[in-house]
Order: structure tokens, then C-alpha cells, then sequence
């Protein structure tokens, strides 16, 4: 590869995006005819807590009616102190977040300094609306993008629509097939000063019940010792939780479930 | 229709090499070397914006001496380069020698093309497991690459400095005595160099993903003063 250079009009700046469209052209627009199931990744979820938030994820992908993936993680770190999750279709939600982490520090290496948090939440915006067309081609991706702000010293969740849209959440959201779930059950557990294991019980929670009610969410594999993903992002950075602290977590929510009876 | 006059083309390459050099041997120099935890990368630079070393990728960094806007336009592209090669293929497929291929290339390119060649030199350097896989990288301003081993000095006295350095080289030296190392050489016998005319930077062969790291001036100042 040689090195690329540009004309003064035509510099592509700190966008990584914007460099990529000036070597290799535009991307050509997928058809989805529907003939062939899309990958699709279901429930995630994000809620703060004492010390910044927490992101988690289901395991299960789903092709149709059939499950494409035990073991998919939903949950990935953009940079240092901020994460995305993703629920829609696999395929270019993986790779919308591949060109997410590299468009940030590419930014942060051309300019010298990081983007601020709003800042980077407002770049994946844009890279959701440019992704419109595929979107109404059924190809839809609806991350969750959630960080610690190094500024203003709190964590903060954000939210999007298809055409973009960017929504800053209070203290938690939760999206994807089992979302609504999710959210519900967090929703009702959630209060003010939530300890990390607090809050590391209740995202499972979401996640337990979504899985109870949606069939394209997957519960904990307890044969398998396939847990959700779980991260905590604080000033200290983007961490991923150990699996056995999640199964830890799990064992008690089932035997709490166990002791109290769960409803029918 | 006046004709120009003849010059010959080695008078020419000689006069553009000369313009070249002045240019570089205007500005300060800059050391880099190798140690026992990675490699330290050291510049005589009074200012704390306008950086000389910087990141270009997981384990490569840059340096460059000579005229600032030159040899950050070559960082730009570097990244540039780096990044597109790193998402179109792999993190790992990305490499200092690849890279430092391009930039010869591209300084070549503008030598012998140009009106005016640029009046940089710059570094590529790309932290390996240990100091025998660790490489130095110098392009000078014509293009002409060379692979350096275990350290190297760029700038205008660099053969003086050079020397220096090496005199001051031992075995498993740690990130202060190669501080110390580079800063005496970049000094030399009558000058000494404070730590806020220093900008510092090293390759960490220990970290996870991105090694590169400013050692800012609070750091500096205890590993310049501690005595080897």
C-alpha cells in the first residue's frame, strides 16, 4: 500500500469513515430479498450505578426460528472509557462497530485528543443514519452507547433510533427483541445508589426475564457455563465482568427465584 | 523564448540535498533506543502541543525532525495508512516495515519530483517481544531508509549525537538510565536539558494493545535527576 495523500480540498480530516469513502468509493447498497434469514443479535442492556454504568448482553443470535449462536457477544468496548452493545442485524452491527472503534481512535491519534463522550455519541449517530437504507432493507442495527464522562464525572447512556436520532437515557435502557422486558424489570428494580453488585444482579435480572418471555433472547446455559456479557465502565475504564462473577450473580438470582416461587 | 540554462542533474539532486539538510539542521534533534521494558523515544522540544512523537498504531510510533508541518502531514498520512490497513485486514497485519516502505517511497517521490524536497527526517519504530525483535526505522529526506539496532538519532548533529548515545549504551538499561542516555547525548558536554524542553515517549512491550505513552514532565524530572 502506498501512502495516501490528498489534495488540500479533498482531505478527509480526522474522519476515518470519510478516508475510506475517498479510497475505496461508496458502499454498494445491500437488497435484502428475504430469502435468506439475517443473523439477528436480541437483548441488551445499559444502567448506571454508583460508579459509572453497566452494559450487558444476552448470548443468542438467531437466524429465523433456528439459533445461529450459543455464544455471541453483544458487548464491546469502543475506547478506553465508553462501550457499545448491539441488537439487530449481526453482520453489519459487528461491522458498524468495528469501524466505530477505529473511527474514535483515529480521531484521537490524528488530532491528538479524544473526542468528548457527546462527541463520540454523536458520531455513531451519524453512522447509524448513513446506514438508513440497509435499514429499511431490514437490515436494521440499534446499538446502545454508554460511557464514562471523564468531564462531567458520571456515566451516561444513549440511545438511538434507526434514522439516527441520538437520545441521551437517565439511569437505563434497554433494547433489542426482549427489550421491552428487560426494561420493565429493571425498571421496577432500579433506585439511586445501586452498588456494583447491585447493579450487576439487576442487568442479569433484565436479561432472565427477557429470556423468559422472548424466544430469541438466551437465558444463562448453566450446562455450557454460557453467561451474558457483562461490563462495567467507570473512571478506571471499560472492564468486562469475570464469567464466574456473572454465573455467581445468577445462582443467586435462581435461588432467590427457587425460594420465593416463581409465578406461573 | 529564453531558454533556461543547463544544469547539470547531479548539481541539481546536490543542491536539493543541500536545501534538504539546512532545513533539518535548523531544528533540534531527537534520540530513540531501546530498553529492557520497550522503547524510549526522546526530543529536545520546548513546546508541549507541537509533538514530535506520536502514536501511529498498537505497537509503531513516529518521530520526526525538521520543518513541523511537513513531517506532520507524513504522521497523518502514516495513521492514515495504518488504520486503513488494520480494519481492511487485521489488527496484526499492520507493520513498521511496511510502513517506513511507504514513507521512503513517498519522501522519494517528492525529491526527485517535486519542486522542493521536504525538509524532514523522520523515525518509524515498532516495539517487538524483546530488544532483539524491537525495530528502528530512519528515512531521511531523499527516500533512503535505513534499519537501525538499538538506537538511532535523527537531526542535524546526529552523527556526533549518535556517537554519544552509543558510548552510553549498556545492557538492560531500564526506562531512566535510557532516559538519562538519551538526554546526555542530546545535550552533550556543555549544555544540560531541562525536563520542560523535553518531549518523551515510549513503546511499552508490556501493554495489552496500545503501547505508546507520553511520559509527561512530572515523571521526567524524578528519572532525570535519580544517579545511575
Amino acid at each position: 500500500m502506498t501512502l495516501p495523500t490528498f489534495a488540500s480540498g479533498q482531505d478527509p480530516g480526522p474522519s476515518f469513515s470519510e478516508l475510506l469513502r475517498r479510497m475505496n468509493g461508496d458502499e454498494p447498497l445491500l437488497r435484502n430479498t428475504g430469502a435468506v434469514e439475517i443473523t439477528q443479535g436480541t437483548t441488551i442492556v445499559a444502567l448506571r450505578y454508583t460508579e459509572g454504568v453497566i452494559m450487558a448482553g444476552d448470548r443468542r443470535a438467531t437466524e429465523g426460528y433456528s439459533i445461529a449462536s450459543r455464544a455471541i457477544d453483544k458487548v464491546f468496548p469502543a475506547d478506553g472509557h465508553s462501550g457499545v452493545a448491539i441488537a439487530g442485524a449481526a453482520g453489519p452491527a459487528v461491522e458498524m462497530v468495528r469501524l466505530f472503534q477505529t473511527e474514535l481512535e483515529h480521531y484521537e491519534k490524528v488530532e491528538g485528543v479524544a473526542l468528548s463522550l457527546e462527541g463520540k455519541a454523536n458520531q455513531l449517530g451519524g453512522m447509524i443514519r448513513r446506514n438508513l437504507p440497509m435499514a429499511m432493507e431490514g437490515l436494521a442495527v440499534v446499538p446502545i452507547y454508554a460511557g464514562y464522562d471523564l468531564r462531567r464525572r458520571i456515566g451516561r447512556i444513549f440511545k438511538y433510533d434507526l434514522t439516527g436520532g441520538r437520545y441521551e437515557e437517565g439511569d437505563f435502557h434497554a433494547t433489542g427483541s426482549g427489550g421491552r422486558d428487560a426494561r420493565t424489570t429493571i425498571k421496577l428494580g432500579y433506585r439511586d445508589g445501586l452498588d456494583r453488585a447491585a447493579a450487576i444482579q439487576l442487568a442479569v435480572e433484565g436479561l432472565y426475564q427477557a429470556a423468559d418471555e422472548d424466544s430469541a433472547t438466551g437465558g444463562p446455559d448453566v450446562v455450557r457455563g454460557i453467561y451474558p456479557t457483562v461490563a462495567t465502565i467507570t473512571a478506571a475504564g471499560f472492564e468486562r465482568v469475570e464469567d464466574a462473577e456473572v454465573a455467581q450473580r445468577f445462582g443467586e438470582l435462581l435461588q432467590r427465584k427457587t425460594a420465593e416461587g416463581h409465578p406461573r | 523564448m529564453s531558454m533556461p540554462f543547463y544544469v547539470a542533474p547531479e548539481q541539481v539532486m546536490k543542491d536539493r540535498a543541500d536545501y534538504a539538510r539546512k532545513g533539518i539542521a535548523r531544528g533540534r534533534s531527537l534520540a530513540a533506543l531501546s530498553y529492557d521494558q520497550g522503547i524510549l523515544i526522546c526530543a529536545e522540544n520546548p513546546s508541549r502541543t507541537l509533538h514530535k512523537v506520536a502514536e501511529i498504531y498498537d505497537r509503531i510510533a513516529f518521530a520526526g525532525v525538521g520543518k513541523f508541518s511537513e513531517f506532520d502531514s507524513l504522521r497523518t498520512a502514516g495513521v492514515r495508512l495504518a488504520d486503513v490497513k488494520g480494519f481492511t485486514y487485521s489488527r496484526e497485519d499492520v507493520d513498521a516495515r511496511s510502513l517506513a516502505n511507504a514513507y521512503a517511497q513517498s519522501l522519494g517521490q517528492v525529491f526527485t519530483h517535486e519542486m522542493k524536497p521536504m525538509e524532514v527526517e523522520i523515525l518509524v519504530a515498532e516495539v517487538g517481544v524483546d530488544k532483539a525483535s524491537d525495530q528502528l526505522f530512519r528515512i531521511s529526506y531523499e527516500g533512503t531508509i535505513v534499519d537501525e539496532d538499538g538506537s538511532t538519532v535523527l537531526g542535524g548533529d546526529a552523527d556526533t549525537i549518535g556517537e554519544r548515545l552509543r558510548a552510553n549504551l549498556t545492557d538492560n538499561l531500564d526506562m531512566g538510565a535510557a532516559l538519562r542516555a538519551a538526554v546526555s547525548a542530546l545535550a552533550g558536554p556543555e549544555r544540560t536539558l531541562e525536563a520542560g524542553n523535553l518531549e518523551v515517549a515510549v513503546l511499552s512491550r508490556t501493554s495489552a494493545r496500545r503501547a505508546f505513552r507520553r511520559i509527561p514532565e512530572a515523571e521526567l524530572v524524578p528519572m532525570l535527576t535519580a544517579l545511575a
